[in-house]
This record gives structure tokens, C-alpha cells and sequence, in this order.
């Protein structure tokens, strides 16, 4: 079967339609995640959000919305524990810990498939349903919405948290509002790429557009190209070829943020390299 | 009641699992006095690409794992604190290897039964010959860190000082962190990777809030992870998962309670002393 053969088939369709929807909202939601140093939280949510979906499997509910509700929960968590959750290395490795091994537990509960389990952990865009695409369609314009509403506020209290609290920001409110967000946006990522792999589309392309272009608009406009390009990408490797589709996808972002770092060092010497603002050390 | 152990995976499955838990309670707990457990973390994910690139070439993935983690823990040493704020470009060296790992598995024809089984861990399948290895690299790692014991600690309390009184700490770290690599390795087969924190982390952390001194908050690690491993393999010799579950439920069950009630020694205190000078409430630990 030739590739426009294989183009024309529903799954295919249905996965570069999702595929794109995800990799956009990620690439938005990505470039705040890296300017406020969230990474963890991303990170921690997915594995959340992994116990979600096979929890909820196990109680023969829809694996979509257990994702959500407790992503959404734990990101509400967060978001109340404020400041507190920096330097907090150890609490938050058990946690992931523990979502992952429930997540795992329920999933071996609700079905004897090794091959299910590794399927939820990397990702499955090549099973994608119609009606997960729609989901998709609506959760992504509803997180964009989201943040086209405060981005403004929001990039401000990101970049210089004390002078917008300040100028009357309402700095801690816009940091829930912003993880329950990235929780929606984590969902959303998992059925692309999987919840081990969540970097691939949430945080690399991002990084990489900072490494390279400074302007907040120019950088997440580089980001939502990367993003694109390599979901389109991975999902053309993985038709062509036996590659999985989640590691093509990985191999691109993670390749091309070295290459940006590379590019970076380049074009500037290496200089005094400011230590970050104390607010942004891992994790 | 003492039928079972006489069987032989079973025996082969307590041996391997006491020399990993105690291993894993001594290099975790100065993992957490350095600020270094996202490390673990890290080297956990690193080796998940060895492994399966070892599956692929036919190899014991433990020479897998140890080549990978090894190579890693060079690296981080040798990168020194510069390490600690770049967790972006960590984290995506995780999900590069986890992609890779993906991809040697993808390659090799039983791939998602030998994924889940280096994710979740093997132990009670685990041969005698890799018992041996098992324990010999356990002892190996123990004897070092017996005869370093004093020096690492001194550098990762205060490491300032401890350079100006002539420890070779940038030496330390960087066999500290092999010590490590070779921890994550074989705790690998006990707990496979995704879990490993909770052997690694999980009982030397609880051990810290509760014990007074270093030496009592070893002790109490290395009790702690011999308990969550001998009961997690007995429960899981008996149910259709891994032992790994029965291990990270304990360990997160007895850590959860010690640490949101500041139980034993820690209560209301700024900083228990088995963490040195540290006041960790204020900033990460370690330096």
C-alpha cells in the first residue's frame, strides 16, 4: 500500500487530525510551562493523570474523563500548595511514584495485556477514535481560549512574579488557573505520545523555540511549527517504516533541541551565564 | 507456614532482594542528603534504553543497564552543580532514552511482555547466577561506601569545608554517582524502573524523620527496605503482580503517614539532624 493510500485510510486521518490539535495546544501551553519552570509539574500531572485514565477504566467509566477529573484534581492541589512544592524533590518522586505503580495496577486489574499497558504509557494516536478526536478539538480550543484570555497577566507574573503581585496581578490565582490548564493540556498529550513520553510535545519544542528566538510571540510561534513538524513528522516515520510512532516523535524533539542548544552556543559565545532567578531552580 | 521457602525461586528471589534493599536504603539515603534524587530518577530512565538495547543484542539486559547508567553517572559527576538547574534538558534526555528503549523493544519480537517486565521488575523469576551477580555487585557497592563513608559524608553536609580540609569531592561525587548507577542497576530487577524510587528513596526518606542520627537513620533504612521487600515478594509470590507493587505500596504507605504527621523526631522542628545542617522546610537539600 503506497503512503497516499495509506493517508486516505480513517486511522491516519483521524491521527494526523489529532495529532496536529495536540501538538498546537502543546506548544502554547509548553512555552509558559517552560517559562515558569513547570516541567515537574507537567511531568507529575501526566503520571496523575495515567492513574486517572486506568482507574477509571477499572470502574467501567470512560478512560477520557478519569483522566481529566484527576489531572484536573491534582492540579488543583498544586496549585493551592503555591511555593510550597519547590525543593520538594523527595515528596514529589513518591507521588509520581505511587500514581504510576496504581495507574499500572489498575490497568493490569482491568486487562491482562502487556501490550495495553505499554500502549497508555507511549502513547496510541494510531487507535484514536473519531470521538476522540472531537474531544480533542474542543478541550484544545477551550485551553487556547483559556490562554489567549490571560496571557497577557499571565506573562507577566510568569517573568517577574514580585512586581506583578505588585502592580496588582492576581499572581497565585493565575498560577491554578494556569496548572489547571496544563492539566487539560496533559491529557490531551497522553493519547499522542503517552505518559512517558510527554516531553516530546509538552516541554522540547518549546525549549528548543527558547534556545533560539527571544520575542514571546516569535517564540511561540516557533514552537507551534516545531510541534507540528514533528508529530507530522513521527506519524509519517511510523507509516513508513517500523518505527513507533511516540519514538519518532521523541527522536525529532529531543534531536532538535540539542541541535538548537548547539545552534544557541554558536551563534553566542559561551558568556557569564546568569544563575537563574531564585524562584525557577529545579524543580 | 514455612513450606514456601523452600522453594527455590523463592529463595533466589529473597536472596537477590535483601542484597538490593540494603544497597538501595545506604546509596538512597545519601542521595537524598546530596539533593540528588532526581538522579536516581534520571539514571532509572538511562538504563531502561540499555536494557532493552542489551534485549535486542541478546544480552543480559544487566550489562545494559550498566553500561548506559554507568556512562550517565560519569557524565552528571563530571557536569557537576550546573546539573541541578537544568531539569529541562534532563528531562528530555530521559524521554530520549525511554524513546530509544521503546524503539529496541519495538525491534525485538516479544516486545511488550519484555517492556513490562524491565518497567515493573522480575525478581521472582530472577536465576541463580544473576543472584550471584546480584550480590557480589551489592557487596562491591557496600565496600566502597563503607570505606568512603566518612569523606561522603563530610562532602555532602558541607562540601565547602570539606574541600578546604582536602576531600577530593569532585572525585566523590563522581563515584558516588557510579555507586549509584550500579545501585539502579540491580535494583532494576527487583523493582524494574518506573518504580524505582520507591526502594531507592522511599525508606531512607521515611528513615530521616524519624531517626536522630545518621548512623540510626542507616539502620532504620536499611530495615525498612529489607521489610517492604521480603513482604512484598511473599505477597506477590502469591497474587498474579509483580512484586514491585507490593513494595512501592508499603514504602508509600509507611512514608506518607511519617511525613504529613512529622512523626517521631521531626515534629514541628525546622530540620531533623540525620540530614546534617540542612534546614529543609526553607530550601532543597543538599548543595
Amino acid at each position: 500500500m503506497s503512503l497516499l493510500d495509506l493517508l486516505n485510510q480513517d486511522f491516519a486521518r483521524n491521527a494526523l487530525l489529532a495529532g496536529a490539535i495536540v501538538a498546537v495546544v502543546s506548544a502554547v501551553v509548553g512555552y509558559f510551562v517552560v517559562l515558569r519552570a513547570q516541567a515537574f509539574a507537567a511531568h507529575a500531572l501526566s503520571h496523575i493523570g495515567f492513574a486517572g485514565a486506568t482507574g477509571a477504566a477499572l470502574l467501567h467509566l470512560d478512560a477520557l474523563v478519569g483522566m481529566f477529573a484527576l489531572t484536573l484534581l491534582a492540579a488543583a492541589g498544586m496549585g493551592s500548595l503555591g511555593a510550597r512544592i519547590r525543593g520538594r524533590d523527595v515528596e514529589i518522586g513518591m507521588v509520581l511514584s505511587l500514581a504510576l505503580g496504581l495507574g499500572v495496577l489498575f490497568l493490569s486489574l482491568y486487562t491482562n495485556s502487556a501490550s495495553e499497558t505499554v500502549g497508555v504509557l507511549f502513547g496510541s494516536i494510531l487507535s484514536v477514535t473519531p470521538r476522540a478526536v472531537q474531544i480533542t478539538l474542543i478541550t484544545g480550543a477551550g485551553i487556547l481560549i483559556g490562554l489567549g484570555i490571560i496571557w497577557r497577566p499571565l506573562l507577566f507574573a510568569s517573568i517577574d512574579p514580585e512586581v506583578a503581585r505588585a502592580r496588582g496581578v492576581p499572581v497565585r490565582a493565575l498560577g491554578v488557573v494556569f496548572l489547571l490548564l496544563l492539566a487539560l493540556a496533559v491529557a490531551q498529550a497522553i493519547q499522542v505520545v503517552g505518559v512517558l513520553l510527554l516531553f516530546a510535545l509538552l516541554v522540547a519544542p518549546a525549549a528548543t523555540a527558547a534556545q533560539l528566538v527571544r520575542r514571546p510571540f516569535a517564540t511561540v510561534g516557533l514552537a507551534i511549527a516545531l510541534s507540528l513538524a514533528w508529530t507530522w513528522g513521527g506519524l509519517l516515520l511510523a507509516f513508513t517504516s517500523r518505527w513507533p510512532v511516540s519514538f519518532a516523535i521523541a527522536a525529532l524533539a529531543g534531536c532538535a533541541y540539542f541541535a538548537a542548544g548547539g545552534i544557541r552556543r554558536w551563534r553566542v559565545p559561551r558568556r557569564y551565564h546568569a544563575p537563574p532567578h531564585p524562584t525557577r531552580e529545579y524543580p | 507456614m514455612f513450606e514456601p521457602f523452600q522453594y527455590a525461586f523463592l529463595q533466589n528471589a529473597l536472596l537477590a532482594g535483601s542484597a538490593v534493599a540494603v544497597v538501595a536504603a545506604v546509596v538512597g539515603y545519601f542521595l537524598i542528603l546530596r539533593g540528588l534524587t532526581f538522579a536516581g530518577h534520571a539514571l532509572g530512565h538511562i538504563g531502561f534504553a540499555g536494557a532493552a538495547g542489551a534485549v535486542l543484542l541478546q544480552v543480559d539486559p544487566l550489562y545494559g543497564l550498566l553500561a548506559f547508567t554507568l556512562t550517565a553517572a560519569v557524565g552528571i559527576g563530571l557536569l557537576g552543580q550546573e546539573i541541578r538547574e537544568r531539569d529541562i534538558t534532563i528531562g528530555i534526555i530521559m524521554m530520549l532514552m525511554l524513546g530509544l528503549g521503546l524503539l529496541f523493544l519495538s525491534l525485538y519480537a516479544g516486545y511488550a511482555e519484555r517492556a513490562y517486565s524491565i518497567l515493573f521488575g522480575t525478581i521472582l523469576g530472577i536465576s541463580q547466577h544473576d543472584v550471584l551477580v546480584t550480590g557480589l555487585f551489592s557487596l562491591l557497592t557496600l565496600g566502597v561506601l563503607g570505606g568512603l563513608w566518612r569523606p561522603l559524608l563530610f562532602s555532602s553536609v558541607d562540601p565547602e569545608v570539606a574541600k578546604a580540609r582536602g576531600v577530593p569531592v569532585r572525585r566523590l561525587r563522581v563515584l558516588f554517582l557510579v555507586l549509584v548507577a550500579i545501585t539502579v542497576s540491580v535494583a532494576v530487577q527487583v523493582v524494574g524502573i518506573l518504580l524505582i524510587f520507591t526502594l531507592l528513596v522511599g525508606p531512607p526518606a521515611t528513615a530521616v524523620r524519624l531517626a536522630r542520627t545518621p548512623g540510626r537513620a542507616l539502620g532504620l533504612a536499611v530495615t525498612l527496605g529489607l521489610a517492604y521487600t521480603w513482604l512484598g515478594i511473599l505477597l506477590a509470590a502469591n497474587s498474579p503482580w509483580p512484586a514491585s507493587f507490593f513494595i512501592a505500596a508499603l514504602s508509600f504507605g509507611v512514608y506518607l503517614p511519617v511525613r504529613l504527621l512529622a512523626l517521631g523526631w521531626a515534629r514541628r522542628r525546622p530540620a531533623p539532624p540525620a540530614l546534617g545542617v540542612k534546614v529543609e522546610s526553607e530550601h532543597p537539600v543538599g548543595s
